[in-house]
C-alpha cells in the first residue's frame, strides 16, 4: 500500500490509469464474491464433516476414487479444514490414494470456484484445466499410495535393505 | 455485468431462500459463515486490486510477456509456478488476477501453472498438513503436485 502511494506520488501521470484499472477489477470481483461466499456458507453448514468421513472411510476402488473427487469438490471450506478430516479417514482405514485425491480435489476444485474461473478465463480454459487436474490427481494419488506401501514394506523388513 | 454474474447471484439467492424454508437457524448460520469469510477476504482483495492496478498501469505488456509470456518459455512457467506455490491468495481472487495477466501478455501456460500451484500446494499450511497426515504423504503430495501443475500448464499451453 505504501509502495502504491509513493509510486503514484512520483508518477502522477499514471494515476488515472492505475485507479481506473483497480476500480474496474474491484467491481468485477464484487459482482460475484458475495454470491460465492453465500454458496460456500450454505454448503459448509449443510454438509457436515462426519458425513464425509462416514462415506469415504469405507469405499474403495473406482467407486472410492469417484467418491473422493465428489466429496472434495463440495464447497465446504478452506484446505486446513480438510486435513483433520483426512486424518480421521486414515484412522478409519481409508486408502491413501483416496485421501490424497480427496485433499487435492478439495484444494483445487470447488464448484463455485469453477464458475468464477469460467467467468474470468473462459469455458475452454476452465474445462481443460479441470479435466487435466482430475486425471493427474488420480494418477498422483495411486502413485503416492504405491510409494508409501513400498516404503512401509522396505522399512518393516530391514534384512532386505 | 454479464450472464454468468446474474446466474451465480441467482443461484445464491435461490439457495438461500430454500435454506430459509428448510431450516431457519441453519440458514442464518450459513449467512454468518459467508459474512465472516467475506470480511476475512476483503483485505486480500484490496491488496490484489491495488497490485493489479500498479502492475498493469506501470509495466507495459511487452515487459510482462518477456517474463511470463510466450517468449519466456519453460523458465517463465517454472517461475510463476514457484510464485504460486509460495503465495497464499484465495483461489477465488486468483482467477480475475490470472485473467488480467493473460490480457496483458502472460502465456496460457504461465497462468495455468500459477492457478494450479496456488491452489494445490500450500507452503503456509505445510506444518499443519504434516501434523495431520505425516511427513511422507505431505512432502510427496506437495512435491508431485508441483510437477503435475507444470505438466498441466504445458499441456494447456500446447492446446489453447
Amino acid at each position: 500500500m505504501f509502495i502504491a502511494i509513493i509510486l503514484l506520488f512520483v508518477f502522477p501521470d499514471r494515476k488515472e490509469s492505475v485507479v481506473s484499472i483497480s476500480w474496474d477489477f474491484f467491481i468485477e470481483v464484487m459482482y460475484i464474491l458475495p454470491a460465492v461466499m453465500v454458496m460456500l456458507g450454505l454448503f459448509g453448514v449443510w454438509v457436515p464433516k462426519h458425513l464425509i468421513v462416514k462415506y469415504l472411510g469405507k469405499t474403495s476402488g473406482i467407486k472410492g476414487i469417484i467418491f473422493a473427487i465428489f466429496l472434495g469438490t463440495l464447497p465446504t471450506g478452506p484446505l486446513y479444514i480438510a486435513f483433520p478430516i483426512a486424518a480421521a479417514l486414515i484412522k478409519k482405514g481409508a486408502k491413501i490414494s483416496n485421501i490424497v485425491i480427496f485433499i487435492s480435489t478439495w484444494a483445487c476444485i470447488k464448484l463455485p470456484q469453477e464458475i468464477v474461473e469460467f467467468q474470468f478465463l473462459g469455458f475452454s480454459f476452465m474445462l481443460l484445466r479441470l479435466t487435466l487436474t482430475i486425471i493427474f490427481v488420480i494418477i498422483m494419488g495411486l502413485l503416492i499410495e504405491k510409494i508409501i506401501i513400498w516404503d512401509d514394506r522396505r522399512t518393516s523388513k530391514p534384512e532386505t535393505v | 455485468m454479464n450472464v454468468t454474474v446474474i446466474i451465480i447471484n441467482l443461484i445464491a439467492v435461490i439457495g438461500l431462500l430454500i435454506a430459509f424454508v428448510k431450516d431457519r437457524n441453519k440458514a442464518i448460520q450459513s449467512i454468518k459463515m459467508a459474512g465472516k469469510s467475506f470480511i476475512k477476504m476483503i483485505p486480500m482483495v484490496l491488496v490484489i486490486v491495488v497490485f493489479i492496478g500498479l502492475l498493469l498501469g506501470f509495466v507495459p505488456p511487452s515487459q510482462l510477456s518477456k517474463f511470463i509470456g510466450e517468449q519466456s518459455g519453460i523458465g517463465g512457467v517454472l517461475f510463476v509456478g514457484v510464485v504460486g506455490a509460495v503465495m497464499h491468495i484465495p483461489a477465488l481472487i486468483s482467477f480475475p488476477l490470472a485473467a488480467s495477466l493473460l490480457e496483458h501478455g502472460a502465456s496460457v501456460s504461465a497462468v495455468a501453472a500459477f492457478i494450479t500451484t496456488l491452489t494445490m500446494i500450500g507452503i503456509s499450511t505445510l506444518p499443519l498438513e504434516i501434523k495431520e497426515l505425516g511427513k511422507k504423504v505431505t512432502l510427496l503430495r506437495n512435491g508431485m503436485s508441483f510437477v503435475i501443475a507444470i505438466m498441466i500448464a504445458l499441456i494447456m499451453g500446447a492446446i489453447l
